[in-house]
């Protein structure tokens, strides 16, 4: 069941358009994550559904309530949306104390002091900050900080938490580590996520459906596993996880890799949409690449430009005609030496046309 | 091992060398003189005495002065505050038109030197002859003048008009740094805008509005001109006032001295309370409020409210700043003080006989302009020195020079201008009383403070690492320092001349106590033209010090702005 909805939404900034044309639901309690570059529109998307940013174009809607409709002159103000948000720096009040932060939304809410106290003290233990309640949130960590930002958007216990980049500030180590604990807060609260971030990995861990996104424009939205799997074009192959592109040409009806004297193994099948491109891609993956036998007829032959030891992995970089991809092998696989060559195995390549 | 060390290994290098260098400037130009005013302050004939002291300042007139100063600067203060904070806020948070245009408006006042403000406030609401108060008389027949200038609400009221840019930059500066979502968090919790200006906004910027208020507090407190233009008539005296009085009237009696140098130590003992006072607020409430991702903040939308609040900025400004501004160049135009101010009246007479032919004028105009300039050279080049050594130096004994490099931010320039009469008046050899060499002194003392501040900061962005870098190319210290320290902090030295000569070229508070007959400086000129009754040459020369400080202030953005770039 879909509870936020967008619906043809676009903003512009004078001559610039961040969004444009945005369709998307969330449903109850789903997690929806929104990933690409700065500058994507990401965050102008999720400042549109807070009311932060007015819409130019379009409507936004929360259940059957009408949130932002330039069209039929309506606004709904952020303090009276009744979401949830926690921001990138955090934003806990400096001068207030772990607890008065996370009772300031309710005190707003005019609530009897009992229920203050109470859903006040709720909140605390489900992010593990009681013990810090009366202190200052300038004494505490980075995580601290931002467990109080999570208390504080819990508190009002809302249909729906955005969340703008919240671990991007964090440590590695800890990033992962609160992202479960997002994720069993929402498993205990219900709420619905709508997240925003430039990390792949994170999205992919957190969420239900992801969106990608690039300069204003929907390119994708999918599960994570079809995502990764299904790329729809270049962008979003590029954007999830470790990529090589290769430009392929056509030459007497056989395909060569662009500078490569032999063509493409007959093994490999080329979708017939590139059958009329001149210069298309072929899309692959370092770990979805494999070092054959020098007699395998579906192997690729190049040369070894460089290889780099990174712990678990060896990385490798090969240069096939004027083209150069990326292979990444377990470090107890055998592999070529660097300036020897070597023959290719690819597996489930993707091919995309060049404009894509 | 840092990069800025020239120490030798034991002996004696060039490192002790400049250190000591640094030490002697700042102790002979701000430490002597300060502990001379300490030590005539408690010790008579050669023995301590604090009992004396007591008796000095429990004098009635001496109280006086004292609680004067004190309630003057604590409604110039209040009064600072509120102006200074409102309409930063307005500049920043609300959707007033022509934002940035009324910014740079509110930073005119800094401009405008507030004795010469005062001036103009005394022609036009001086009890009687004032040309309001004589308006609302004549037209209206109103037989009591409507403000009396010459009054406590009369003086704090022209020091606001002057003093709360100090406490607007630092609100606006505090404002657009701090973090929007710390506004917008608040705001998706659940509060309205009146309720985050209350208890989010203004409770974040506490610590810049203090700050800013303890500062027009401390520059209040020692601030001569105002209350000299306005309240001597009436018999209102503030501490800096008082002492003018006690060492001009007396020609340097033993009683005078030792009342100017009590109520110098109060000068001393409340500036050195203000600024800790200022340093704790500041390092205590200042809360990383600086954020990350940069999107606009809130603006209070003023609907009905816009034209009008604009209309009344603008008012505010012309009101404090234009009409007086009219007043002194209309007058300076006038044969005589009184006359009508019509076209028939007015002429450039006055200007060209200042300029050109009024030697008093003349002199002081060339005086002013070799002081500020040899005074800005001169503490340029030596606060370089000193900042090295404190930012930069890693050598024994720093601590002596911090300590002393603290100095010159807490000692106001009345202070400064006794310490240097009894310093260098002869009984230690030198005597230079009386002539432009102890004006000299006195400036080196008084703005060596800027100097520091304006290097200090240049040389903190100075990374060891870039000297360090240049050592590792093969270059040696001098050519380090030469190619890659100067160059760098050149922009500092630069600001550091401006900030200095152009406050010199309107100083007054100093020069006051220290002028001959002929060392006044403009300052001097202006204040004791008009106190001889030479009303329209006074303001003629004060018509002039307006157009060349403006003419310099707009050099200096120029130029800032050119090496901003």
């Amino acid at each position: 069941m879909s509870y936020i909805r967008l619906i043809n939404v676009t903003k512009q900034f004078g001559d610039v358009t961040a969004v444009n044309n945005l369709n998307l639901e969330v449903g109850k309690g789903e997690c929806f994550s929104m990933l690409g570059p700065s500058g994507c529109g990401k965050t102008t998307t999720l400042r549109m559904v807070a009311g932060f940013e007015d819409l130019t174009n379009g409507e936004v809607w929360a259940g059957d309530k009408l949130l932002s409709s330039p069209k039929k002159h309506h606004y709904t103000p952020p303090e009276n949306r009744n979401f949830g948000m926690v921001f990138q720096a955090f934003a806990v009040w400096p001068h207030m104390s772990v607890y008065e932060n996370v009772a300031f939304p309710l005190r707003l809410r005019g609530l009897p002091k009992a229920e203050i106290d109470q859903r006040t003290k709720d909140a605390l233990t489900a992010t593990n900050l009681l013990k810090a309640a009366g202190g200052s949130p300038a004494d505490l960590s980075g995580g601290g900080k931002q467990r109080v930002a999570l208390a504080r958007a819990l508190a009002i216990n809302p249909d729906v938490m955005l969340l703008d980049e919240p671990l991007s500030s964090l440590d590695p180590h800890l990033r992962e580590e609160m992202r479960f604990e997002i994720k069993d807060l929402q498993k205990k609260y219900g709420f619905s996520i709508i997240y925003v971030t430039h990390d792949q990995a994170e999205a992919m861990a957190l969420s239900d459906r992801i969106l990608v996104m690039k300069l204003g424009v929907v390119q994708q939205i999918d599960s994570p596993l079809d995502v990764y799997n299904n790329p729809v074009n270049k962008f979003v192959f590029s954007f999830i996880g470790v990529s090589s592109f290769t430009d392929v040409v056509w030459n007497d009806g056989k395909a060569f890799i662009k500078g490569s004297e032999r063509p493409l193994p007959a093994g490999i099948e080329i979708p017939d949409n590139m059958k009329d491109e001149v210069v298309f891609s072929l899309a692959s993956r370092p770990k979805e690449i494999k070092f054959t036998s020098a007699d395998d007829p579906a192997g690729v032959h190049g040369t070894v430009l460089r290889t780099a030891f990174l712990g678990e992995i060896v990385d490798y970089l090969i240069k096939i005609g004027n083209q150069e991809v990326r292979v990444q092998i377990g470090r107890r696989d055998p592999g070529p030496e660097t300036g020897e060559n070597c023959n290719l195995c690819f597996k489930r390549p993707f091919w995309y046309k060049a404009d894509e | 091992m840092s990069s800025g060390t020239i120490k030798k290994d034991g002996g004696f290098g060039v490192a002790q060398l400049i250190l000591l260098i640094s030490i002697a400037v700042l102790v002979v130009f701000v430490a002597w003189p300060v502990i001379l005013i300490l030590f005539n302050a408690f010790f008579v004939n050669g023995e301590f005495n604090s009992l004396d002291f007591y008796r000095v300042l429990t004098d009635s007139e001496t109280f006086k002065a004292l609680t004067n100063s004190v309630l003057i600067a604590s409604m110039t203060t209040i009064g600072s505050t509120i102006v200074g904070t409102f309409f930063a806020w307005l500049v920043t948070r609300t959707d007033l038109p022509y934002k940035t245009f009324m910014k740079s408006l509110f930073l005119v006042p800094f401009m405008l030197p507030s004795f010469i403000g005062a001036l103009a406030w005394k022609m036009l609401l001086s009890p009687y002859s004032g040309y309001i108060n004589r308006f609302f008389m004549e037209t209206f027949g109103f037989t009591e003048p409507i403000f009396n200038i010459y009054s406590y609400v009369g003086i704090s009221a022209v020091e606001v008009m002057y003093l709360f840019p100090f406490v607007f930059i630092q609100v606006c500066g505090a404002l657009e740094r701090m973090d929007p979502t710390l506004e917008e968090s608040a705001r998706i919790s659940g509060a309205g805008l009146l309720t985050i200006t209350r208890k989010i906004t203004i409770p974040l910027v506490l610590p810049s509005i203090m700050s800013g208020a303890l500062l027009i507090m401390l520059y209040s407190m020692a601030h001569f001109g105002t209350v000299a233009v306005l309240g001597i008539e009436q018999g209102i005296y503030n501490i800096p006032t008082l002492i003018y009085e006690k060492i001009h009237q007396s020609a340097g009696s033993f009683e005078s001295i030792r009342t100017g140098t009590v109520l110098s130590t109060v000068l001393i003992v409340s500036a050195a309370i203000i600024i800790w006072g200022q340093q704790k607020i500041l390092s205590r409430g200042h809360y990383q409020i600086i954020g990350g991702k940069s999107f606009r903040p809130m603006e209070l939308k003023l609907r009905g409210l816009r034209y009008p609040l604009l209309i009344f900025c603008l008012a505010y400004i012309g009101f404090t700043i234009v009409l007086p501004t009219i007043v002194i160049f209309l007058v300076g135009g006038v044969a005589t003080y009184g006359l009508p101010l019509t076209w028939k009246n007015l002429s450039l007479n006055n200007y060209k006989y200042v300029l050109f032919e009024y030697e008093v004028t003349r002199d002081a105009i060339f005086n002013s302009v070799t002081l500020g300039l040899a005074a800005a050279l001169i503490t340029m080049f030596t606060g370089v020195m000193i900042s090295y050594v404190i930012v930069k130096m890693k050598v024994r004994g720093k601590g002596i020079l911090e300590f002393l490099g603290m100095l010159p931010f807490s000692v106001p320039g009345s202070v400064i201008a006794l310490g240097v009469i009894l310093a260098w008046s002869g009984q230690f050899g030198i005597n230079i009383y009386n002539t432009i060499w102890i004006i000299l002194v006195s400036y080196i003392a008084r703005y060596m403070a800027f100097s520091l501040k304006a290097n200090s900061a240049a040389l903190e962005q100075v990374h060891d690492s870039l000297m360090e870098a240049s050592r590792s190319c093969g270059a040696s210290m001098w050519q380090s320092l030469n190619n890659i320290v100067v160059p760098l902090v050149r922009p500092g030295m630069i600001s550091a001349f401006f900030l200095i000569f152009l406050p010199a070229l309107r100083e007054l508070t100093v020069s006051i106590m220290l002028y001959a007959p002929t060392t006044r400086t403009i300052g001097v000129a202006i204040y004791t033209l008009n106190e001889d009754g030479e009303t329209v040459m006074s303001t003629a020369l004060a018509g002039v010090a307006l157009i060349i400080i403006v003419v310099g202030q707009s050099l200096i953005n120029h130029f800032t702005k050119k090496a901003g770039e």
